[in-house]
């Protein structure tokens, strides 16, 4: 039989039971529906952890000098000066997977406005540095490149700084405060960040332009550390090797040679975050395939009733030439029929259903295409898997038997 | 190809039941040329149902062969049997058969549908045919219980005539009729016999049924026990003419 006359038969078979059919692909509906909002809120709060874990700077890759042995003796790596402003240039030559770098060096020191001073730390940082922290200003403006290249007295106050130099609350942006003697004028003022999980306040610093600190307070060439930004968690590694090759040939290393500095990725948080989202991932197929299993014994059931049912026709079709195939797959195609349509129904309820929960509970959601693909092809899966040993004992029946069935 | 629809040697079919065999068919042969009438009579248990299933192409015999058409279908396989019943038989039964909630027009193009060599237009004209054949022309939308039993019954020949059978199989195809209605069917039958030249194979146990056809072949205890031509056949039309005048209803569903 053709497929369309095979269509047009599980239609009409469907029909005649209005109430059953629509019963039986309400399982599958349900399932769907479950499926589709179920993996939408779990992509969703999945995106969310990811933007929240790039907030702590999970992509961010942290350059240092190695610890070096000079005569003998083994020195702190702060003293070891090995980066340079070459080794930023090349790094920033032809990025495959870093985005943004960024050099530091820093010093530690008493600031003052007035009357009011503070023991804090001063940063020299390219302007790129807020974006590898994921550190948004909350007022003014971010220093330049041009700052960089003149040396500029200018910088941006953490959170800490100006509560301790500005207790009367006045505004901080445009006032001078010095540094070792040296006036900045504040700029910017940075958004809170808050302690990091080592209990260390990261507000209670200075933001200057990294020339500014090396020329006019360390008076050094070198850098102490350099940030530098992957360009997603994934290609984290694959940007430390980058990192890596270029730096060795930035500061012409023989090959066998050890290298002069450490590149060292937040792989902690990565493992972390990776580990998270595949147990959400997991969780949600688990669900995913609980409910798709209990609304294809649904169609099972119902497919089984209606093969009894229909036992006579089922012998009159064979009497008049009916071959088990056919039989098989009218049974089949109506089993399909029920579980797509359930399907196609029940993503429609999903997606209504995501955005519901985004309207009235304000959760992050995300439907994905590839969600709703996977859930439909389970759907016409499922309706084939449970459909056809009904309709397989449809076909094996005994025409003289079957035309005898009351 | 010769004339001879059905060739049946030494048939024998025997059912297992626990550890009896019962001999259903035991040691049955006749042929059935183009053209013929043939009622198989005999009482219950005689085998006949048996036989018709054979003829059918529902069943296979335990020994025996059977030529239908010229092929030996006892050797062939179940998916081959349903070819052959798609295009070389017709069915007719007791209790009509059709597809409920399915129109006249489309339960006779039914077999159509099984066979892949017609298109959806080509079986509505085929049907359509079917259906004049019959006399229901004017009633091919009409569903199965806006029927009588007598139009049902018509119906479910229009469907064994479809696919241009070479032989029509009806199993108490007047059982569950009145006997006017019954009259009128064998009127029916006898035309298509007579008219078209259709081969025909009827089994019932009514005697009065038989007298309608050109032969009878009588069944006792899986075996032939009277295979004659009927010299006095009867006229179903002429039957019909000499009942007594009915009420106006039923007069409607005969025309």
């Amino acid at each position: 039989m053709r497929i369309v006359n095979l269509l047009r038969l599980a239609l009409r078979a469907i029909k005649r039971n209005k109430m059953r059919a629509f019963l039986t692909m309400l399982g599958i509906i349900i399932g769907v529906a479950a499926v589709i909002a179920m993996v939408a809120i779990g992509q969703g709060s999945k995106q969310s952890i990811q933007s929240q874990l790039s907030g702590m700077g999970s992509n961010m890759i942290v350059i240092r000098p190695n610890s070096n042995i000079q005569g003998g003796a083994r020195l702190d790596n702060t003293t070891v000066q090995t980066l340079t402003e070459p080794d930023v240039t090349a790094l920033e030559r032809d990025p495959q997977y870093i985005t943004a770098v960024s050099p530091q060096v820093s010093s530690r020191g008493q600031v003052i406005n007035g009357p009011n001073n503070w023991t804090t730390n001063i940063q020299g940082v390219s302007p790129d540095f807020l974006k590898i922290r994921s550190w948004p200003l909350q007022e003014g403006m971010n220093f330049t490149d041009q700052d960089i290249k003149t040396a500029a007295k200018v910088c941006l106050a953490g959170q800490t700084v100006v509560s301790n130099l500005f207790p009367d609350g006045s505004d901080p942006l445009g006032k001078m405060i010095r540094f070792k003697n040296i006036p900045f004028k504040i700029i910017g003022v940075l958004s809170k960040k808050g302690e990091n999980t080592f209990g260390q306040d990261q507000d209670d610093v200075i933001l200057a332009p990294v020339t500014t600190v090396q020329k006019r307070i360390l008076a050094t060439i070198y850098y102490q550390t350099i940030f530098a930004s992957a360009l997603d968690e994934k290609s984290t590694d694959k940007a430390v090797d980058e990192i890596t090759s270029v730096l060795r040939a930035s500061h012409k290393l023989p090959q066998g040679t050890d290298d002069d500095f450490t590149v060292r990725s937040q792989a902690e948080l990565i493992s972390t975050f990776t580990a998270t989202s595949q147990i959400l991932t997991i969780l949600l197929a688990v669900i995913a395939g609980i409910s798709l299993i209990v609304g294809g014994i649904g169609i099972m059931n119902i497919m089984y009733v209606s093969v009894t049912e229909r036992t006579k026709e089922i012998g009159l079709r064979m009497s008049i030439g009916a071959r088990g195939i056919d039989i098989l797959m009218q049974f089949l195609v109506e089993a399909v029929l029920i579980s797509v349509t359930g399907g196609l129904i029940g993503v429609a309820f999903g997606i209504a259903a995501t955005k519901l929960v985004t309207i009235f509970l304000h959760w992050p959601t995300l439907i994905t295409q590839s969600s709703v693909i996977l859930s439909f092809m389970v759907c016409f899966i499922t309706g084939v898997f449970f459909g056809y040993y009904p309709a397989l004992k449809a076909s094996k029946l005994d025409p003289i038997e079957a035309l005898r069935y009351e | 190809m010769s004339s001879v629809i059905v060739d049946i040697k030494n048939l024998h079919r025997e059912f297992k039941m626990g550890e009896e065999t019962v001999k259903a068919l035991n040691g049955v042969s006749f042929t059935i040329s183009k053209g013929e009438f043939v009622t198989i009579m005999g009482s219950s248990g005689s085998g006949k149902t048996t036989l018709l299933n054979i003829l059918g192409c529902l069943d296979k015999p335990t020994s025996g062969t059977y030529l239908l058409d010229g092929t030996d279908v006892s050797k062939l396989s179940k998916t081959q049997l349903a070819g052959y019943r798609n295009k070389k038989l017709g069915f007719v039964f007791q209790s009509y058969n059709l597809l409920a909630r399915t129109s006249a027009l489309e339960n006779v193009e039914l077999p159509l549908m099984y066979n892949k060599d017609f298109s959806a237009r080509e079986r509505k004209v085929k049907a359509l045919k079917a259906l004049d054949a019959v006399s229901l022309s004017k009633r091919i939308h009409h569903l199965p219980n806006q029927l009588s039993g007598g139009q049902q019954q018509r119906v479910a020949i229009a469907r064994a005539l479809v696919n241009d059978p070479v032989m029509i199989l009806a199993d108490e195809a007047t059982g569950n009729l009145d006997s006017r209605t019954s009259y009128e069917i064998m009127m029916l039958v006898q035309e298509l016999n007579d008219v078209q030249g259709k081969t025909i194979v009827f089994v019932t146990h009514e005697p009065d049924i038989a007298s309608f056809s050109k032969r009878t072949i009588t069944l006792k205890d899986g075996k032939i026990i009277r295979d004659a031509v009927n010299i006095n056949v009867q006229s179903a039309k002429a039957v019909l003419a000499s009942l007594p005048p009915i009420d106006e209803e039923i007069t409607n569903t005969v025309t």
